[in-house]
């Protein structure tokens, strides 16, 4: 099982619903975000081209956070789900370091803290917090392992690009352009 | 042109600056890690050889500072956690892959053999001292009779000490600046150079300082030519990488890099000893500190400017 996310780029407008349902269901304290919206302008005036993001951890399958850290605590969970042992980290920020999408940070009660992909929520099975809220309904949330799930078939259908391909985290998050 | 504009949505003015996770706490520890090392080095390298008389400052006087500079090392390092009460976390587990994990190790090999050092040579500053109690004699007893082989673990420690400070931060490679290989040597070679500067410094015996000026200038040379190889490579690099050389070449960190941590701290210091070895009277007291502080100076601005150095997308 190889859980991912896929947003649909042409879709999202920026509402930050996301951001919102995420804070409030893993009660993110105020002044952090475990995700949130990039809004990327191209182009010179007056050919401009815009693409909205709703950017998180990316779960990576060869996550630096997970190699980097010195106790063990940032491990990979069941469906390639990064987590984080708060009751193991030191909160050395090595992790936070080793991020390139910059999706970590140090929870005031000195643990690391990032997106879980909302794991006690697909335990349940729920969708995470922000794949249920979307208003344009743009957030799609699967196992990638499944080619007869909605993530596969959307992957098969339509273009879709990772986030820095080429720092070899092998990103789960997929967005379609 | 082509011009491109990124809006982050993250809409919180927190987050950013934390990003920047490390302060002062790591390069003033990778400064103090790297000197102990080279103190450390020299003082079982010459062990080894036997050239104790020859170089007493280097095995003996020179190793009396490196328990304390290890201990507020450590200290350093401790304050930058956010989970200090967890920090015994780090001995639980070995990982190989994660420098900051074997390097914790390496500490924990290293510190108590210079206490134990420190504690064999007690007799070279406090010369009437005495153990008084019978198992503390007996143990000095012990350590006197394994120094040859305390040498060669403390020998082959203190490079792997060295190196690591090094390799802490080429081990990330969302830092384009911090991911080349050549910072693990470039350290060692950094360490061991202001190694030879605090044993310049404490020393009393002209010989012994002509010595260590002259491994001083070899290890400089080394230095700059394997600083020359890390922008050769950077610039031959990918875009990222051209980037953070970027840093150094015209961007924000040019200045303080160039003429603070190359100029002050490495060529300048270089010339001095160049004159004292051709018998021009230069207090020692000024290459030896401009060593060190151009050695503190490196670790700070590769460990902030590698922080402002990233992927783009």
């Amino acid at each position: 099982m190889r859980y991912a996310m896929v947003i649909d780029t042409k879709k999202c407008v920026g509402c930050s619903d996301c951001v919102v349902a995420c804070q409030t269901e893993n009660k993110v304290p105020i002044g952090y975000a475990r995700d949130w919206v990039v809004e990327v302008t191209d182009g010179t005036y007056p050919h401009l081209q815009m693409e909205i993001r709703s950017e998180r951890c990316n779960q990576c399958g060869n996550a630096p956070c997970v190699r980097c850290c010195p106790t063990g605590s940032s491990h990979y969970s069941a469906g390639g789900i990064v987590l984080v042992r708060p009751r193991r980290c030191i909160g050395c920020g090595a992790c936070i370091t080793s991020c390139p999408y910059d999706a970590r940070f140090p929870h005031p009660r000195g643990y690391v803290d990032k997106c879980t992909f909302c794991d006690h929520r697909i335990k349940e099975g729920n969708r995470p917090a922000c794949v249920e809220v979307c208003p344009t309904k743009c957030m799609y949330f699967g196992n990638l392992d499944d080619p007869a799930s909605e993530v596969s078939k959307l992957l098969r259908q339509r273009r879709y690009k990772t986030l820095i391909p080429e720092a070899g985290t092998k990103p789960h998050l997929y967005f379609l352009t | 042109m082509r011009e491109e504009l990124i809006i982050s949505g993250r809409m919180n003015p927190m987050i950013d600056p934390q990003l920047n996770i490390w302060h002062w706490h790591i390069p003033l520890y990778l400064f103090l890690g790297g000197l102990a090392a080279g103190i450390l080095f020299f003082a079982a390298l010459y062990t080894i050889q036997g050239k104790e008389k020859l170089y007493p400052a280097a095995v003996k006087r020179a190793p009396f500072i490196t328990p304390f500079i290890l201990v507020i090392g450590l200290l350093a390092l401790l304050l930058d956690l956010n989970n200090k009460p967890y920090f015994w976390q780090l001995y639980t587990t070995l990982r190989l892959e994660s420098p900051m994990s074997w390097g914790a190790w390496t500490l924990m090999v290293v510190t108590p053999i210079s206490f134990i050092w420190c504690a064999l040579n007690i007799r070279e500053i406090f010369p009437s001292f005495d153990w008084k109690y019978g198992w503390l004699k007996w143990l000095e007893s012990f350590f006197t009779k394994y120094k040859i082989a305390m040498s060669w673990v403390l020998l082959i420690f203190s490079v792997i000490l060295g190196i690591y400070t090094g390799i802490l931060f080429s081990a990330f490679n969302a830092r384009p600046l911090w991911n080349t290989s050549i910072l693990g040597p470039l350290f060692l070679a950094s360490g061991l150079s202001t190694g030879a500067a605090c044993i310049m410094l404490v020393s009393r015996s002209h010989a012994e300082r002509i010595m260590f000026s002259k491994i001083d200038i070899v290890l400089i040379g080394i230095e700059l030519f394997l600083i020359t190889h890390m922008f050769m490579g950077f610039l031959a690099s990918t875009q990222v990488q051209i980037d953070a050389a970027g840093l150094f070449l015209g961007g924000p960190y040019t200045a303080v890099f160039w003429v603070l941590v190359v100029f002050i701290g490495m060529i300048l210091p270089a010339i001095l000893e160049v004159l004292e070895i051709n018998r021009f009277r230069v207090p020692v007291l000024i290459p030896g500190l401009l060593v060190l502080f151009g050695g503190l100076m490196f670790r700070f601005v590769i460990a902030y400017a590698g922080q402002a150095s990233r992927w783009l997308y």
